[in-house]
């Protein structure tokens, strides 16, 4: 048993175990390609960067994406892990001023920069206009999606104010407006499985008025 | 996912030495596509080299009269850019077809070309599959194939470049601009960048290990008008089952090139000269030798239905 961490442990190899530890044996270097050894011990590197205007510094396994470290070290559980792929937008969180998915990004590529999540755009007693249009126009049902649809609500009418241009726009070179069918398009990256789309273009039309 | 050990690169030789002289060792730039890939240890870096502190965030105009983008410019601002909305088009337009502004925020330039299949049976670890372990088999031969690709694949992989950008590309003629560990540098045309599979199909561009890449070169515009025509199964945020990127101009000719269907953006340049004769005489040149499966044959006439939507567009 004192082998078996050196060794690939899959289907296959427990299948085939006597085989494999007899290659290995015989190829030790097989057994020292890092990627394929089951680890101890992971070292911890340091990374600092900002959340919602508060200084973090953290010493972090160099696995951990931006979204644990701000879950599971910062215990900011305001931004949901929903797919875990970028699929779904529920992770999604604004760095220096751009949504991003935080689930696909690690901390360590984090270091120095500027990091809102839900929690940071406004709180119970002072939300942020966008969260108000949200409770107003019912731009939810379960709510787990909700902190990613809001982050990414902001961003995306702060993009058309940029006059970031979209799939749907006729005339790519025409300043984009904040119409229903810019922010469907825009908004595609965040999945609501209660289906609370209509409310939350809804909210999101509201904001872009108010703007206006 | 695996364990690894993660630096960040301050000049771009000293970048292409640590992937180059360290087994295991990978570039990270945006990270979309690879740290998806390493959660489910289909990627198994054992050292990332991030890249993304080097100075290769520029749009800048080339002496020829064109542009070269840094490698790290984002997708979504290589897609904003007003030089490239109003002389290459069909770029910005590729760029906006694909992914979310969530992913197009962080993908760069460089990340998106390396992007690698969305072949199923490629994430999924208990399935045979010569691009993730070589020599283990092909399980989408046979298999559910209705994404999978049409022509220019092999008895080892039927799989599908799955990018966007990279087939406007095709169409402009860009030029991939890298450096090597000793210092080299090297352009490579977009047509030569990306391989047929044959029977190496775990190795998806020429790059060789270490092997940086630090921008992309567009030449001079070519006017007339820019189309990029992604058919998908949802509005937005899919995959293409099939896309045309088109550049064609007022007399009828042109250049196309076509997503969705091959291991590479794919462009017979004996089919661009059948332009003015229709979309039919484009496809029946531009697929000749294609091996469809019965999953995927629909992407032919899909291909044509598009084209043939893109030229009447183009005479509107």
């Amino acid at each position: 048993m004192a082998d078996w961490p050196k060794l690939e442990i899959s289907r296959r190899g427990v299948l085939t175990g006597t085989t494999v530890t007899a290659v290995a044996a015989v190829t030790p270097a097989l057994a020292e390609i890092p990627a394929s050894s089951p680890t101890a011990a992971v070292a911890t590197m340091p990374v600092t960067f900002n959340v919602n205007g508060a200084r973090q510094q953290l010493s972090l396994d160099p696995r951990t994406t931006l979204l644990d470290a701000l879950r599971e070290h910062l215990h900011l559980t305001g931004t949901k892990k929903g797919c875990d792929h970028g699929q779904c937008g529920a992770c999604t969180v604004l760095v220096g001023g751009k949504r991003i998915n935080s689930c696909l990004s690690l901390a360590m590529m984090h270091e120095g920069d500027e990091i809102t999540t839900i929690e940071g755009l406004g709180t119970p007693d002072k939300l942020h206009p966008m969260q108000a249009a949200f409770v107003k126009h019912d731009g939810y049902q379960c709510g787990y999606c909700t902190p990613g649809q809001i982050c990414s609500a902001v961003a995306v009418l702060d993009e058309i104010e940029r006059g970031i241009p979209s799939h749907v726009q006729e005339d790519l070179t025409a300043k984009p407006h904040a119409t229903n069918l810019e922010m469907r398009e825009r908004m595609s990256g965040n999945i609501c499985r209660c289906g609370a789309y209509s409310n939350i273009a809804e909210a999101m039309a509201e904001v872009a008025g108010a703007r206006a | 996912m695996k364990a690894f050990t993660y630096e960040r690169a301050k000049d771009p030789v000293a970048a292409a030495q640590a992937v180059a002289g360290r087994r295991g060792a990978r570039f990270i730039a945006g990270g979309t596509n690879l740290l998806d890939l390493m959660k489910i240890e289909v990627e198994t870096p054992a050292h990332l080299v991030d890249v993304q502190d080097l100075d290769f965030d520029k749009i800048e105009e080339t002496p020829e009269g064109g542009l070269r983008i840094g490698a790290l410019v984002s997708n979504t601002d290589l897609a904003a850019d007003g030089r490239v909305r109003r002389d290459y088009a069909v770029l910005s337009r590729a760029i906006l077809a694909g992914a979310s502004g969530q992913l197009r925020n962080k993908a760069s330039t460089a990340g998106n070309l390396l992007q690698r299949t969305r072949c199923p049976y490629f994430y999924d670890t208990n399935m045979a599959c010569n691009k993730r372990q070589p020599g283990s088999g092909c399980a989408a031969i046979g298999g559910y194939s209705r994404q999978l690709g049409v022509i220019g694949v092999s008895k080892s992989c039927i799989a599908t470049f799955p990018g966007d950008m990279a087939v406007a590309l095709r169409v402009l003629d860009a030029v991939v601009e890298t450096v090597d560990a000793s210092g080299k540098t090297r352009s490579i045309p977009i047509a030569d960048f990306h391989r047929l599979w044959g029977d190496r199909p775990e190795q998806d561009t020429v790059l060789a290990p270490g092997e940086l890449i630090t921008a992309v070169t567009l030449p001079r515009p070519l006017g007339g008008r820019h189309f990029y025509e992604k058919v998908r199964d949802r509005a937005s945020y899919a995959f293409a089952l099939v896309s045309v990127a088109a550049v064609i101009q007022p007399d009828g000719t042109g250049r196309v090139a076509f997503g969705g269907v091959a291991p590479k953006p794919w462009r017979v340049e004996a089919a661009d000269a059948l332009l003015p004769q229709g979309a039919e005489a484009v496809i029946r040149r531009a697929f000749e030798g294609a091996t469809p499966t019965k999953d995927n044959a629909f992407k032919l006439p899909l291909a044509t239905r598009a084209l043939a939507f893109v030229i009447t567009q183009a005479r509107t």
